[in-house]
């Protein structure tokens, strides 16, 4: 030991370094951001009742931008947060070509129906009682949203709640494409 | 009541008074007023006040449902039962660093009133570092994660508690672990008190023996009762996954084990000075490396925490353990120069030595494969894991080693072994070791690995066996009675044989792991009401089907008799429970627990008409002993701590 230079000591704090430095790398990465392979695949057909009554069929909304999105009433705090901003962005882009539908998942009526009379939905909402629907588009956790652009293909999905940013990015883009 | 706000004053008021204590503490002990140090001991005492408090108030708030403190809300629903609706306290990221604070505060406060007039030259730097890591965990429950937060509009009703944690295993696991992973704050402080004041003798450790001891215990007894919820609630069979989660506490617990055993040496032999300090320094770091792995969200794992700011918070404060304790270390390395010297590669202390090298080889490779996905994405941008094949692949080596040094270690002579001593203690429990793996494979046990952990096995116990008979004789020749002589033992030189008995209780464990991998066996059938599966001497009758509607969940539940071809043994009624805030049902395991073996049904998918059932049937061999070795640890660890008899008489 005595052989090695003073400053060598050193070296047993500097050998922390690295491995501090491969855990901050940690932060630019997401484990949870699996890509989902519906991307640019055509969207699966659905055809639902909606709270109001009339039926709604993805097959029907060819040639328009959709936006579904999947919520339940239990879903607190995240559907909570982003249901004034689908509010929103409906009023501001129904005039436009924009379609949204609300896909209310795992949930009791009633509840769900207060959930939508204290936002004011006015947009489309409907139950996917069977589950079928989420599963076909392979819908992990509420909130998330998808993005079908006129071709009818899913071009972004978004997980978590969607703020007024993310709906007018995405939904510009498409509206923008002319089909 | 607001309780938000008043519990987040009480979180600040600590922080604050926690940094004040440790502050005073610090320069007290620099300047030698011994006014500082005592009113850093009522900034301790007022810690602790604060964070039981809090702790209660927030209790108060799950009891009554006080949807307005946001974690409430997140965590349980008018459903929660009752039970869950206390344990919902540790059931998420914010709740559980209180839990984490209030443990930390409480041992701080032991350590006060324990060490207030002895130590006086550690004494206030321990109780500077202490306060030191609580204010950190304090400004954890301040900023990035507060417990306390207002939710406005108070909601009707709250999301509710995940529901793989309603579960007993979930009360205790916690509570075992957190006082693992804290207790070794304790050590911790005391080796950074020696490396400040320069005074890096044994003092620290013959200090922190029992510290050292009692966290280990709580640790190992976390990850017991964590291999036990995985047991009986994930549905899998099986009770370790190699998850990045468990490797976490499992990592700390290598470490710590590392340094019960060379503490030791430097004890005998004046060896091992610096070692021994980089090993506390080391087990302190993982333990919050743990913290920081779940609560970061940096790597994918089935009981992470959300993520968010409170990783950058961890990292930050990992980053100045390791670089400020590992500096004073450098700072003071030349007196860590050792004073013994290895006199022979057949002694104690190398058996110990390698003992060591061991088990940091184990961390080593745990820590390797639990950061592999991040290395291999940082390096050639693919996230890939590495998974239990190279686990075991890597740590089945290493865990039979330590196993024969445990035979070794405690008999072989320190310094250097006489043929004598070694032909003395060794002969016979090796012909034993050999002859039970040999009556094994004439039985029919094919597997390598598995006569070895058996043979091995044999081979330890005949060794602790000869030992203590030896021993127990010696004290009969001197009068003694054969209860007196045992008993006596066991109290007067309690550390050895106490040690023993923990001994035993890893070789328990070691035979359920080897058993259960080797022997348990599983299938999987859909049956007709009325149809019966059959595996390993069981036959599993589908009776039916019945539904109903829980406080907070909706459950399918079946009836499954279960017979050995002749007689009705039992009746089993494995679940899908149905929470509506999950996606995926949630099993309910149901199984016949025995001392060889388990039957353990898992019920899958089912007719909604109740005309048809799919249900996986396990037979498990062995796991029991890991239950029970986890009794026998108890046992040894309670007899290792008892006061050293032999000073004193």
């Amino acid at each position: 030991m005595s052989a090695r230079p003073r400053w060598f000591r050193w070296a047993i704090p500097l050998a922390a370094v690295p491995v501090l430095l491969l855990l901050a790398y940690g932060f630019r990465t997401n484990p949870r951001d699996i890509p989902s392979p519906l991307i640019g695949r055509p969207a699966a057909p659905f055809a639902l009742e909606t709270f109001d009554g009339p039926r709604i069929a993805l097959e029907e909304l060819r040639g328009r931008v959709v936006v579904v999105n999947f919520w339940a009433s239990w879903c607190y705090p995240a559907c909570y947060e982003e249901a004034p901003a689908l509010e929103r962005g409906w009023q501001t882009y129904k005039d436009r070509g924009l379609v949204m539908v609300g896909i209310n998942v795992q949930d009791k009526d009633e509840p769900a129906r207060r959930f939508l009379a204290q936002f004011g939905h006015t947009f489309p909402n409907a139950r996917d009682p069977a589950g079928r629907v989420s599963v076909d588009f392979g819908v992990y956790g509420v909130p998330e949203t998808f993005f079908i652009d006129r071709a009818g293909r899913v071009r972004y999905k978004h997980v978590g709640a969607v703020t007024d940013a993310v709906l007018k990015r995405h939904v510009d883009t498409l509206l923008a494409e002319r089909g | 009541m607001p309780i938000p706000e008043i519990g987040y004053g009480a979180t600040v008021t600590a922080l604050v008074l926690a940094l004040y204590g440790s502050f005073a503490a610090a320069v007290g002990a620099w300047t030698g007023r011994p006014g500082l140090g005592r009113s850093s001991e009522r900034a301790a005492i007022g810690v602790w006040v604060l964070i039981t408090c809090g702790m209660l108030l927030m209790v108060y708030a799950f009891l009554t449902f006080d949807f307005s403190v946001r974690y409430v809300a997140n965590n349980t629903n008018r459903g929660t039962p009752f039970y869950y609706r206390i344990t919902a306290l540790w059931g998420a990221l914010e709740g559980s660093i209180i839990l984490w604070a209030w443990m930390l505060s409480l041992y701080t406060l032991i350590v006060v009133v324990q060490y207030r007039r002895r130590h006086s030259v550690f004494y206030p730097w321990v109780v500077a570092v202490l306060l030191g890591v609580l204010a950190f965990f304090l400004l954890v429950m301040t900023i990035p994660a507060p417990p306390f937060q207002r939710l406005a509009p108070v909601p009707p009703d709250g999301r509710g508690l995940n529901p793989l944690l309603e579960d007993s295993g979930m009360i205790t696991h916690p509570l075992a672990l957190y006082l693992g992973f804290t207790g070794f704050t304790v050590p911790f402080a005391f080796a950074i008190a020696a490396l400040v004041t320069g005074r890096i003798g044994d003092e620290w450790i013959t200090i922190t023996r029992r510290w050292t001891i009692v966290a280990w215990y709580f640790l190992s007894l976390g990850l017991l009762i964590g291999g036990w919820w995985s047991y009986h609630v994930l549905g899998w069979g099986g009770y370790w996954a190699w998850d990045p989660v468990e490797n976490a506490a499992f990592m700390p617990w290598l470490t710590g084990t590392a340094l019960l055993h060379s503490v030791m040496v430097q004890e005998r032999r004046r060896m091992l000075k610096l070692w021994n300090l980089g090993l506390i320094i080391l087990t302190f770091g993982l333990t919050l490396f743990g913290t920081f792995l779940t609560r970061s969200g940096i790597i994918g794992s089935v009981h992470a925490f959300t993520q968010g700011a409170v990783g950058q918070f961890f990292l930050g404060f990992l980053a100045v353990v390791l670089l400020g304790s590992f500096s004073l270390l450098a700072w003071r390395l030349e007196q860590l120069r050792a004073q013994g010297e290895l006199d022979s590669v057949l002694s104690r202390e190398s058996a110990f030595l390698l003992n060591n090298l061991f088990l940091v080889a184990a961390a080593f490779t745990v820590f390797f494969g639990t950061v592999f996905p991040l290395l291999s994405e940082a390096l050639r941008g693919v996230k890939v894991s590495v998974g239990a094949p190279f686990f075991n692949l890597v740590n089945i080596p290493i865990f039979l080693g330590l196993l024969l040094l445990m035979g070794v270690g405690p008999l072989i002579a320190w310094r250097r072994a006489s043929a004598e001593n070694l032909k003395r203690n060794f002969v016979k429990p090796v012909l034993a070791g050999i002859v039970a793996a040999a009556l094994l494979r004439l039985g029919g046990v094919g597997n390598v690995l598995v006569l070895t952990c058996m043979g091995l096995v044999v081979f330890v116990t005949g060794t602790m066996v000869l030992d203590f008979w030896r021993a127990a004789r010696a004290r009969r020749r001197s009068g003694d009675g054969w209860r007196a002589a045992t008993v006596g033992l066991l109290m007067r030189q309690n550390r050895r044989y106490g040690g023993f008995i923990v001994h035993l209780g890893v070789l328990v464990i070691a035979l359920g792991v080897a058993g259960s991998q080797a022997w348990s066996v599983q299938t999987e059938a859909t049956l007709e009401r009325g149809q019966a599966v059959e595996l390993a001497g069981y036959k599993v009758r589908f009776d039916t089907l019945r539904a109903s509607e829980e406080s907070n969940h909706f459950k399918v539940t079946g009836t499954f008799t279960v017979s050995n071809g002749q007689e009705a043994l039992t009746r089993l009624y494995p679940a899908k429970k149905f929470y509506p805030q999950e996606q995926t049902p949630i099993a309910y395991v149901d199984y016949r627990l025995g001392v060889l073996e388990d039957l353990y049904l898992v019920l899958g998918d089912f007719g909604r008409d109740g005309s048809y059932a799919t249900v996986k049937v396990q037979v498990n061999r062995m796991v029991s002993w890991l239950w029970l070795g986890g009794l026998v640890l108890t046992l040894g660890t309670l007899v290792a701590i008892l006061p050293d008899r032999r000073r004193v008489g």
